[in-house]
């Protein structure tokens, strides 16, 4: 697909995660824009979402970060697993799009939202997948605060020792958790060294590039070991008072905001 | 005498020709005997190392593909240490997932509070989704893992360290919200499951033999729990004694309790861990400590 479309495609997802958010009244979009372009490269472009004889999908997906179930409805719904006029219902009490991920939703295998849990479920899937000589990978998003949480790491060990090159994880290193920069709450430093020395392979991109995203997941698919994609990131990217800022990482947009971020989506 | 750990490890074996079973631990596997499957099926053996988080996440990460998963660990790291795991992931995503927990209640002995898990029944019977089962001896274990294997959803098989009686044989069923009555006595009954099975059993011997006619109940099945046997018993039995290796708040205990509240009010005694912590020694001392012997059931009647 051609990056314009991808682009086009990101843009419209924003947008509905603006507005569920809005409507919702609550919600987390600093982090559910900062990894669109990451879900819209995996989505369109990347995943094989075809299903194998027993049912399970080629290639699977887990949302480690369960706050960024904005971005992963919106992203379901441009793929046609969940109606885009539901998206409306998010964290609604008569609505099925529960504030976090649940896998009672069309598309999601397992809900998540407490933080660090992914990368252990995807090793599973990955593990599975080994056992049985299955082809496909087993993609996660993770958050750069996320990674605190110990079971991480506990999971990165995991994969190294059963050689789950078909695990490619990214993270989502926009900088900043709700208390304030990743560096200030708990010295997060020297990511690239810290997952080499858990023995993954490691690469750092753009993660607004579609070309770098792409290739980076090429690149991961050669790897001997489990991979991880540090992409770069921009909290709240495409709406420019949201940008780089804290404040928005759980907050909603009242009308004028709401307003200002739909024209700017809308450029 | 077998543990019920041991007669897992059996199971495992039994089953393991089965490709789509997948069997992991976290560095415990000589104790809690999944090492008896590996043995004989290494490529499915997944062991993830002193990281009991994870290994609940990597197990229902395998069993979302499809697979048979059964998961070990002590019951203090798998009900305590994963609580987090077990609920929002293996429960919330109502996974299907046997996660076999060993060395529950003060039963584990010598390594002293902080490895007897007497929380575990009261953490995981709250949880929805949940199914718990308690198993009293070899062949009991055995056919509950049997059932569990190929009923849906999150399972929790408490099991234990030291060896218990044989109580069943081959002719005895066991299903999701079922229990097994032994006598029809009149004069109370004794609610168990687990090791205190058989403690309750030799109780019912020593009653009778002073004119008491007790019946004792195995409710193996903790959650779902059942219900009707229970009532039956308060209607028919004059005295009502549980007895567990467990906290009496939120064990099974309780549970009865719960029951009769609503359903048909009558006293119960309670025997089991009361609000305090655990304690090292030999098993059978540790029991006697505790007030989990055929001594103070007798007692109570």
């Amino acid at each position: 697909m051609e990056v314009k479309k991808l682009e086009e495609i990101a843009t419209n997802v924003r947008k509905n995660i603006i507005k569920m958010v809005y409507n919702a009244k609550s919600g987390h979009p600093g982090g559910s824009l900062s990894c669109t372009d990451i879900l819209v490269c995996l989505y369109h472009e990347k995943m094989n979402l075809n299903l194998d004889e027993m049912g399970n999908r080629i290639d699977k997906f887990v949302l480690s970060k369960g706050h960024a179930s904005p971005a992963y409805y919106a992203v379901l719904a441009s793929k046609g697993f969940i109606p885009e006029e539901d998206l409306i219902g998010f964290r609604k009490v008569d609505s099925y799009l529960e504030g976090h991920p649940t896998n009672k939703i069309n598309g999601i295998d397992v809900s998540s939202g407490s933080l660090g849990q992914g990368l252990s479920i995807a090793n599973g899937m990955a593990i599975s997948k080994k056992i049985d000589n299955k082809e496909g990978y087993v993609y996660c998003l993770l958050g750069d605060g996320e990674i605190e949480e110990g079971q991480i790491w506990e999971a990165c060990m995991t994969a190294n020792k059963y050689k789950l090159n078909n695990v490619i994880a990214f993270l989502d290193y926009n900088g900043l958790q709700i208390d304030g920069s990743i560096e200030d709450v708990k010295s997060v430093d020297n990511l690239k060294e810290k997952f080499e020395a858990f023995g993954w392979n490691v690469q750092e991109i753009d993660g607004h590039n579609f070309n770098e995203i792409n290739n980076s997941i090429e690149k991961a698919k050669s790897s001997e070991k489990s991979n991880m994609i540090i992409a770069k990131t921009i909290k709240g990217k495409g709406v420019s008072y949201m940008e780089n800022s804290v404040s928005w990482h759980g907050k909603a947009p009242n009308e004028e905001e709401y307003n200002i971020a739909i024209a700017e989506l809308s450029k | 005498m077998k543990s019920t750990r041991k007669a897992y490890g059996e199971f495992l074996q039994e089953v393991g020709a089965d490709k789509n079973i997948v069997v992991l631990d976290a560095d415990l596997a000589n104790a809690t005997k999944t090492d008896m499957f590996r043995a004989q099926y290494p490529d499915r053996h997944i062991d993830v190392g002193i990281a009991e988080a994870d290994l609940v996440g990597t197990a229902c990460g395998i069993a979302l593909t499809g697979k048979k998963v059964f998961a070990s660990t002590f019951a203090i790291f798998m009900a305590g240490r994963a609580y987090d795991q077990v609920r929002n992931t293996a429960a919330y995503s109502n996974i299907n997932v046997n996660l076999c927990a060993t060395h529950a209640g003060v039963m584990v002995g010598e390594d002293g509070p902080t490895h007897q898990c007497i929380e575990d029944v009261a953490l995981m019977n709250v949880i929805p989704n949940m199914k718990v089962l308690s198993p009293a001896d070899d062949i009991s274990t055995k056919k509950i893992l049997n059932m569990c294997m190929n009923e849906k959803g999150p399972k929790y098989i408490r099991l234990g360290r030291s060896d218990v009686e044989y109580i069943y044989d081959d002719t005895y069923e066991f299903r999701l919200g079922g229990s097994h009555t032994f006598g029809d006595g009149k004069d109370g009954t004794i609610f168990a499951y687990g090791p205190t099975v058989s403690i309750a059993l030799e109780a019912k011997n020593e009653l009778k033999q002073k004119g008491i006619n007790v019946r004792v109940v195995d409710l193996y099945s903790i959650k779902p729990i059942d219900k009707d046997t229970i009532i039956k018993c308060a209607k028919e039995t004059e005295k009502l004694v549980s007895i567990e290796d467990h906290s009496v708040i939120g064990g099974v205990g309780s549970i009865i309790a719960n029951i009769l509240c609503e359903e048909y009010p009558k006293k119960l005694k309670k025997i089991g861990i009361n609000d305090t912590f655990g304690k090292s020694g030999n098993a059978k001392e540790v029991y006697k400590y505790f007030g989990l012997t055929k001594e103070n059931l007798v007692n109570k009647f």
